[in-house]
């Protein structure tokens, strides 16, 4: 959010006096000695590696060696017959993630934020955080183990009721809905906790003064609550709209099997099997072309999805 | 006065349905949340063929500590365990202080160069060199198949140091400074001895953050890590739950195929409980430090 900056008119120092302020500040520089270390050499290094994309990378020559080779590897990408499937699955689950995963966090702020009894809130609360502790690899075990064709429980109960076992990891058609309802279940507690805590900041005299005037529960969560987070929406709306590319790739790579892959693979699993876990023909600058168009696009997008809202709801990220 | 009457009680009725609506949703979320951790545990001490039937729903049946037996008996996972253990303490150590180092410096308002700091920082959150690129540095620095490729490529987290960095901010008053410096105290004292004290909570969310996540992550570990001996927990984890290698040590009598698939699947429940453990013990006293450092950091959005 902006927040106005008030000017102090300081008469504007030579450089040999702001020479000499930054030099009595040379202690605090010292403890910034490893953190520039680290960005340098494992965000921007890595960021001018970049220019492999451009390049026929090979080890022999290093990044800065290598031919280079224009937009060759671009062109094969936007001309396979991968790409749009890899772009279209990336956008479906991550829009469906955002569509459903989205709004349940906030009405359950809300909902616990109206709950009476403050021990039951509390419980409901500590539970749903729980699973945003549970890794991956795990997560996608449970998912393996519950979804069994054979032996997991959901088709268990299926065939209780008289049903066939499904297939769900097998199957392509399911992946997406697999995929958006365990991150649902992992993530939206967690995701509540930003709204819960906005709420906390609502003043209790609104909400008594509203009683007063006969205001029902819904009344009042509709016209105190809800705008008083809608602040707090909008940013996590940008912010999650801006990574609308980037999606889980840890987990959905660990989801993937040859039944289900049509639909699972994503951007960055691709990348992944182009290079590092291709055995048989790595080919890193392919790789670091489509990651580096998936960069470039999710900045883009970020900064547009910023400007408009900048321009129509007056709130921004910077 | 008679449709006042009627008008409130009227309300109260609509409140009170809505607060039984209430109750029973939030009971219906917890149990949606709940139901499945609960399930693995009871699946992890029943036996094998009452879960693969599907008799096990609510309670334990054949009680049996088997999968415990075999879990705790096998090389590979207590291996993973142990690793595990030394990449997040190291891990943890690492992060912690320079992230507070940082964080710490980057608070001071009046250090110059403090905006261009930070945009370089921020700026690394929505841009970076991506899988590849950050693969060949690491790689060009001969870090792969050693502790160091799981610990330095992130070893900050830009969040984190903003977290830090806004916790900062707002809890060392620059009164407290001035007054420090005019007795005479330096920098780096005014940093260890009235600083760092008033910070511990700070430290505590950073060690929390950078622990579950160095604890919890596989990929980086999958993509530079070769030696089986030194995988961490979650890689063999996934052997163990994704790939199906249960070891044959570990199958035991299981002859029949119908048998070994059962007798995997407790395998699996045990490992799914004997990771998760030290977090799930250890999270009803954690979870209000990440509470409070998600809070600090929805300060600035």
């Amino acid at each position: 959010m902006k927040d106005k900056k008030t000017k102090v008119i300081v008469p504007k120092k030579t450089f040999s006096q702001q020479l000499a302020k930054a030099k009595s500040y040379w202690q605090l520089y010292v403890f910034l000695i490893p953190c520039f270390l680290y960005f340098g050499i494992f965000r921007y290094a890595p960021m001018g590696g970049l220019q492999m994309a451009f390049k026929d990378y090979n080890v022999v020559q290093g990044v800065w060696g290598s031919p280079w080779v224009g937009l060759k590897h671009f062109i094969r990408f936007f001309e396979s017959p991968d790409c749009w499937n890899v772009i279209g699955n990336t956008l479906k689950i991550s829009i469906l993630s955002l569509l459903f995963g989205f709004p349940l966090p906030i009405l359950i702020a809300l909902l616990l934020n109206q709950c009476r009894s403050k021990r039951f809130g509390k419980v409901v609360q500590t539970t749903i955080y729980a699973p945003h502790f549970i890794s991956a690899v795990i997560i996608v075990g449970m998912l393996n183990l519950f979804l069994s064709p054979s032996t997991g429980v959901i088709n268990k109960v299926i065939e209780m009721f008289g049903g066939e076992a499904v297939m769900f990891m097998g199957s392509a058609s399911m992946f997406p809905a697999i995929y958006v309802i365990s991150e649902i279940w992992q993530n939206t507690g967690y995701s509540s906790i930003v709204y819960t805590a906005a709420l906390s900041g609502v003043s209790p005299e609104l909400h008594e003064s509203a009683i007063m005037d006969g205001a029902t529960v819904w009344q009042r969560i509709r016209y105190i609550d809800l705008p008083s987070i809608m602040p707090t929406i909008i940013i996590l709306l940008i912010m999650n709209t801006g990574r609308v590319l980037t999606v889980g790739y840890e987990k959905i790579y660990l989801m993937q099997n040859s039944l289900n892959l049509s639909s699972s693979e994503v951007i960055s699993t691709y990348v992944y099997k182009q290079s590092l876990g291709s055995a048989s023909r790595p080919n890193f600058s392919y790789s670091a072309a489509i990651g580096f168009f998936e960069s470039v696009v999710s900045l883009v997008l970020l900064m547009v999805v910023n400007k408009v809202s900048a321009k129509v709801a007056d709130m921004s990220l910077v | 006065m008679d449709g006042q009457m009627k008008k409130n009680n009227h309300k109260r009725e609509g409140n009170l349905s809505f607060h039984i609506f209430n109750y029973i949703f939030l009971g219906i979320i917890f149990l949606l949340v709940a139901y499945p951790i609960y399930f693995v545990l009871i699946a992890s001490i029943s036996h094998p063929s009452a879960v693969g039937t599907g008799q096990v729903l609510l309670l334990p049946k054949q009680l049996t500590t088997e999968g415990y037996k075999a879990v705790f008996s096998d090389d590979s996972i207590m291996t993973g365990y142990k690793n595990s253990l030394i990449y997040t303490l190291t891990g943890v150590l690492f992060s912690v202080t320079t992230t507070v180092l940082a964080a710490y410096s980057l608070s001071r308002r009046d250090m110059p160069g403090r905006k261009v700091f930070m945009m370089l920082i921020v700026f690394t959150m929505y841009f970076g060199g991506g899988m590849i690129p950050t693969y060949i540095v690491v790689n060009n620095l001969k870090l792969t198949n050693t502790m160091w490729s799981l610990i330095f490529p992130t070893l900050i987290v830009p969040y984190n140091l903003i977290v830090a960095r806004t916790f900062f901010e707002s809890s060392i008053p620059s009164e407290l400074r001035e007054s420090a410096y005019l007795d005479g105290c330096t920098e780096f004292q005014f940093f260890k001895d009235i600083a760092m004290p008033l910070s511990k909570a700070i430290v505590a969310i950073l060690v929390l953050f950078y622990g579950v996540s160095q604890w919890n992550t596989y990929f980086n570990a999958m993509i530079y890590i070769r030696r089986q001996e030194m995988y961490p927990l979650q890689l063999v984890l996934r052997n163990i739950l994704i790939e199906n290698q249960v070891s044959q040590e570990m199958m035991q009598d299981a002859k029949q195929a119908a048998a070994q698939i059962e007798r995997a699947g407790l395998i699996k429940y045990v490992s799914i409980i004997v990771s998760a453990a030290p977090l799930m013990i250890l999270y009803p006293f954690i979870q209000k430090y990440f509470v409070k450092g998600v809070l600090i950091g929805s300060v600035k959005g």
